[in-house]
């Protein structure tokens, strides 16, 4: 069992730190909805507080290490210029998609969309994070600092959700290859 | 701090985070629809070879945000602010984001 650095990477940048940050969002969704509509009535302990701000922080701190990580080590293995006379484009991701018109706007569209929006999520959930933390339960009032967290909230989630998906379309026309190979396990013929 | 506490807590902080977070999101977009429209401001964006213009767009959006909510908290700290009206300034800055990242809308804005 075997894998290269560049999949990897990859499978770390996606997998590791993007899906866990996509599957967090049913989470924060329902806590920060909880409290921010939970009504007078509503009682949330130290511990309950501490979990949530916990969460949130784990949550900011996988969107940006899900950014960062695309951009500067999958990235550049995605647009890596060929030598000249290269004709096995398999370890070019970018040039191999562009070189078929079947295939070019999965790089046209889907990663010039995903390359940019996907930056909008940490940014979001970074000022979810803070405000919620900040106001805690007095989210519920005034109203308006309510809508703009779950707007935000939402609006990382679809920012992710694009990028996810796009991420893992790209990765099954044109994954990104290459580097030197980690031997994980050796098998029994 | 008590629950009675935070129930007095001006709105103006988190005002200045939500317009600041909207500012960051906005000026993405708009680096990012620069940087593709313009190639001497698409060269420019190049500040890491490896990432292209990203590098830059991502970079200096991020500095934006940071520098925009910094200056609204100085501002608004303390205070409470229409938050209505930051909310509609954040939000149809956030559509802009999402908007100006979106190749087909770029393409359509560039007459492409």
């Amino acid at each position: 069992m075997e894998i290269t650095t560049h999949d990897f990477w990859t499978v770390v940048h996606g997998m590791g730190f993007g899906a866990l940050f996509m599957l967090a969002f049913s989470g924060a969704i329902g806590e920060v909805y909880h409290l921010s509509t939970g009504g007078a009535s509503f009682q949330q302990s130290q511990r309950d507080r501490t979990m949530l701000n916990f969460y949130l922080i784990a949550m900011v701190a996988l969107a940006w290490l899900t950014v960062f990580s695309g951009e500067y080590i999958v990235y550049p293995w995605y647009r890596a210029v060929p030598p000249a006379g290269t004709t096995d484009l398999t370890e070019y991701p970018r040039r191999l998609l562009l070189s078929s018109g079947k295939t070019s706007e999965w790089h046209n569209v889907g990663m010039e969309w995903k390359e940019h929006v996907a930056w909008l999520a940490p940014i979001a959930m970074t000022m979810v994070a803070y405000v919620t933390m900040k106001y805690g339960r007095t989210l519920m009032r005034p109203r308006g600092l309510r809508t703009a967290v779950l707007g935000f909230v939402v609006a990382a989630f679809v920012a992710t959700g694009v990028a996810g998906a796009f991420g893992a379309f790209l990765n099954k026309y044109a994954p990104v290859r290459g580097g030197s190979t980690i031997v994980l396990m050796e098998g029994e013929q | 701090m008590s629950m009675s506490q935070t129930n007095e807590l001006p709105n103006g902080s988190g005002a200045a985070a939500i317009l600041g977070a909207g500012i960051g999101c906005g000026a993405i977009g708009v680096l990012a629809f620069w940087g593709d429209a313009s190639a001497s401001m698409g060269k420019a964006l190049n500040w890491y070879n490896p990432s292209g213009t990203l590098s830059g767009v991502t970079t200096l959006g991020i500095v934006i945000w940071l520098v925009a909510w910094f200056g609204l908290n100085q501002m608004w700290s303390g205070k409470t602010v229409e938050i209505m009206k930051i909310n509609v300034l954040s939000f149809a800055l956030l559509a802009v984001g999402f908007l100006l990242t979106f190749p087909p809308f770029m393409d359509l804005l560039q007459g492409k």
